[in-house]
């Protein structure tokens, strides 16, 4: 008897675990075609609290008045959502229109047959945002209508800056590591990052081999997974070398990204460090660690990555990524008219003036009130071309193994070689 | 892999007499049959769909490269166990469960049974210390955890403010965030958060030493530690053996305490079994590569179970035997 329990125990705590992940085989209840009164479309989105629950509450009971299309809306946290999807995606029972982040994630999911062909149904909105819609097409087609799109750089605090005696954000590194030994002669923290979640230390890694690999080597790797060129290399050289200048807060190693005040984006938001290289949703996060709300508004400054000698790539280019609407493979057509509607002038312009996001519609460019949000509005729309954050072009498998590598490297683990070694291992392991 | 049918260890001698059978006793047998099949239908069934239904769809799952949707087509054979068993991390995680499952032993074990041996005295102030000292017991672990992140921050926390009382400086990375004291640090906070499951079993088996023994040794002339080493701890042994089994299953399966505080970092040294498996699965969508770790974990917790149950808990099993068959 001891031992059947014993076993049980042992299976069921091992096995369990994973498989409450990946049970159900339940048959898709994906609603039927058909547009107008009697359908239900169903609308999964991260914008859960204040103004921009209010706003999207508000265009969902609107499009029902227009249409008499019902709008069953959700909105939950964004990690809850991941892994909701996911959770959706699994039991094939996805919701009409959800959020997708492109790349190789969304390459698995066209690959599946989950997600709709947009091309030819939202051609004309596809127009309008332009190239940014590249980072949401497969093969030549689009399944997913962009939303807010926005670039990684340095977020700083203006008045830490003044009192280093720094007069101007830095535009090369060397510049960049005199700032550094400026904030530090000050007795302050330069920079905080999250790398107890790889990811914002990883970011560091992309910038570099942004900075340092030409346009085509880039995209070239996403198809081809190759990343035999020295560029690679060198960008983890340069990430090597900034590690060492030791610029980073204490206990850099096991810091979150933006959970709780002692988070990297924490320490920027209680001003405990100076800067904090992040992408475009930041100054709402900053506002979620305050206690009054704010954030740092009012010194709350924005500077692109800086550029480094010698490189291949585009020195405008950047990094970034964002948001966009994926209708699932069998919903309605009016799902993709929900979709279409949210694309709307009106609808991205009350979008911008709500901070919700940076819109993807050039003519609701400047309802952004936010300064700081502005300024990167505008480095984002002058740059050649926007390099999608490389985890999620490289699909999670890749991309995983490429940040754990990366964070190696912040442990002084890993050496530039290692980088290149682990993502070709994981790259080759996808066949 | 055969799950359902468990090798039963002892128990399996039939009763003596059973060639004298009286009349009517074949109804008997076929109604008793029937009882136990109706009695424990519930019970299997639930055990087959939440466990065996799991493990068998794990095990199909570990043969296929799988993104955790869409239909499982692209069969890979025992390719996943390979990339497994290679993987640098997975086998430091094995390590890594060993050295909690043997540190779990030894330092738990001495400090619950001292303190059980002091709180089984009668003593001013005791219930409160029992309570102290199963709280942390009873709190999740997630929220203990938690707790024990902030305890832990490095420069801020208030254990680094602790230890600038007296002069002491935290490692720059903090306890957590430096690779070589991640583990012992992690081994520490469990200790404090499972000492009270040892202590309260301890005690338990404590109530169930007869005073009488003790009284004769100290009659006999044995000193109060004598007393404790020859005959209490040795009575204890049952006690001990089955709280090393449940302390060992526990430790192989470890997860919400390594994933609160270090996620399994940094650089991989404080990565279970348990962390790699969630980590393949729903950070990197290797679902398959996650269900062979999960499977290659169920092997191991099933060896070290029965191995333990086979040389270790075999006589606790007989002992008990005994006042079964009087019954």
């Amino acid at each position: 008897m001891n031992t059947i329990r014993a076993l049980s125990l042992a299976a069921a705590g091992s096995l369990v675990l994973t498989l409450a992940a990946c049970g159900g085989d339940s048959e898709g209840s994906g609603s039927s075609g058909g547009s107008g009164d009697g359908t239900t479309i169903t609308w999964w989105h991260n914008s859960n609290t204040g103004a921009g629950l209010e706003y999207y509450t508000e265009l969902a009971a609107q499009f029902e008045e227009e249409t008499g299309v019902t709008v069953e809306m959700e909105a939950m946290a964004h990690e809850d959502m991941l892994t909701k999807l996911d959770a959706a995606f699994q039991a094939d029972d996805a919701p009409d229109i959800y959020m997708e982040r492109g790349g190789g994630e969304l390459a698995d999911h066209v690959e599946a047959g989950l997600t709709k062909d947009l091309t030819e149904l939202a051609a004309e909105e596809i127009e309008k945002v332009g190239g940014i819609a590249q980072g949401w097409t497969v093969d030549g087609k689009v399944y997913a209508l962009p939303f807010s799109v926005g670039v990684v750089g340095f977020w700083y605090n203006t008045e830490m800056f003044e009192e280093a005696g720094i007069a101007e954000a830095p535009e090369t590194w060397d510049e960049m590591y005199d700032v550094i030994d400026k904030l530090k002669a000050a007795g302050m923290e330069p920079i905080s990052v999250g790398a107890g979640e790889k990811w914002p230390a990883a970011h560091y890694w992309y910038q570099f081999s942004l900075r340092h690999c030409a346009e085509d080597v880039l995209t070239d790797a996403v198809t081809s997974l190759d990343f035999s060129d020295p560029c690679f290399i060198r960008a983890g050289e340069d990430l090597e070398k900034l590690i060492a200048a030791e610029p980073f807060n204490r206990g850099f190693l096991s810091t979150p990204a933006q959970t709780g005040p002692t988070s990297a984006s924490g320490l920027l938001a209680t001003e405990q460090v100076a800067m904090e290289m992040q992408g475009h949703w930041e100054p709402g996060v900053m506002q979620g660690l305050t206690e009054d709300g704010k954030g740092l508004a009012g010194k709350l400054g924005w500077f692109p990555f800086p550029q480094v000698e010698g490189g291949q790539g585009d020195p405008a280019a950047q990094l970034g990524g964002g948001d966009a609407w994926g209708v699932s493979a069998d919903a309605p057509d009016a799902a993709v008219d929900f979709v279409k509607f949210l694309l709307s002038d009106e609808v991205q312009r009350g979008f911008a003036e709500r901070d919700m996001g940076l819109p993807t519609v050039p003519s609701a460019g400047d309802a952004v009130a936010d300064p700081a949000l502005a300024g990167l509005l505008e480095v984002r729309n002058d740059a050649p071309y926007v390099q999608l954050y490389f985890d999620t072009a490289f699909g999670q498998a890749v991309g995983g193994a490429m940040n754990d590598a990366i964070a190696l490297m912040f442990a002084g683990q890993a050496s530039p070689q290692d980088i290149v070694d682990a993502t070709q291992a994981a790259a080759d392991a996808e066949g | 892999m055969a799950i359902a049918p468990v090798p039963t260890t002892g128990a399996t001698t039939p009763p003596a007499g059973r060639t004298a059978r009286p009349a009517g006793a074949a109804r008997r047998d076929w109604r008793m049959a029937a009882e136990i099949v109706l009695f424990t239908a519930p019970a299997l069934v639930l055990f087959a769909v939440f466990v065996v239904w799991p493990i068998l769809r794990a095990v199909q799952f570990s043969l296929y490269r799988w993104k955790g949707f869409g239909p499982l087509v692209d069969f890979v054979g025992l390719q996943n166990y390979v990339s497994v068993l290679a993987n640098g991390v997975f086998t430091g995680a094995v390590a890594h469960n060993l050295i909690i499952v043997v540190a779990s032993i030894l330092v738990q074990l001495p400090l619950g049974l001292a303190l059980a041996l002091l709180l089984n005295r009668k003593m001013r102030g005791q219930g409160l210390l029992r309570t102290i000292i199963f709280v942390p017991y009873v709190l999740s672990e997630v929220i203990a955890g938690v707790v024990w992140f902030q305890l832990l921050q490095p420069g801020r926390g208030v254990v680094e403010a602790l230890l600038g009382t007296v002069g002491l400086e935290g490692p720059y990375q903090g306890f957590l965030g430096t690779p070589s004291l991640a583990l012992p640090t992690l081994v520490v906070v469990l200790t404090w958060k499972y000492v009270g499951l040892a202590v309260l079993l301890f005690l338990a088996g404590l109530q169930g030493v007869p005073d009488e023994l003790a009284e004769a040794a100290q009659i006999d002339g044995a000193s109060w530690w004598q007393t404790q080493w020859r005959v209490t701890i040795p009575l204890l042994g049952p006690t001990i053996r089955m709280w090393a089994f449940l302390s060992m299953i526990g430790s192989l399966q470890l997860f919400d305490m390594v994933w609160i505080l270090t996620g399994g970092g940094p650089a991989n040294a404080t990565t279970t079994m348990a962390t790699f498996l969630v980590n393949e699965g729903t950070k990197r969508q290797n679902y398959g590569i996650a269900a062979a770790a999960s499977v290659v974990l169920f092997v191991i917790a099933l060896v070290m179970a029965v191995t333990y149950q086979r040389f270790v808990l075999r006589r606790d099993t007989a002992e008990a035997d005994v006042p079964r068959g009087v019954r």
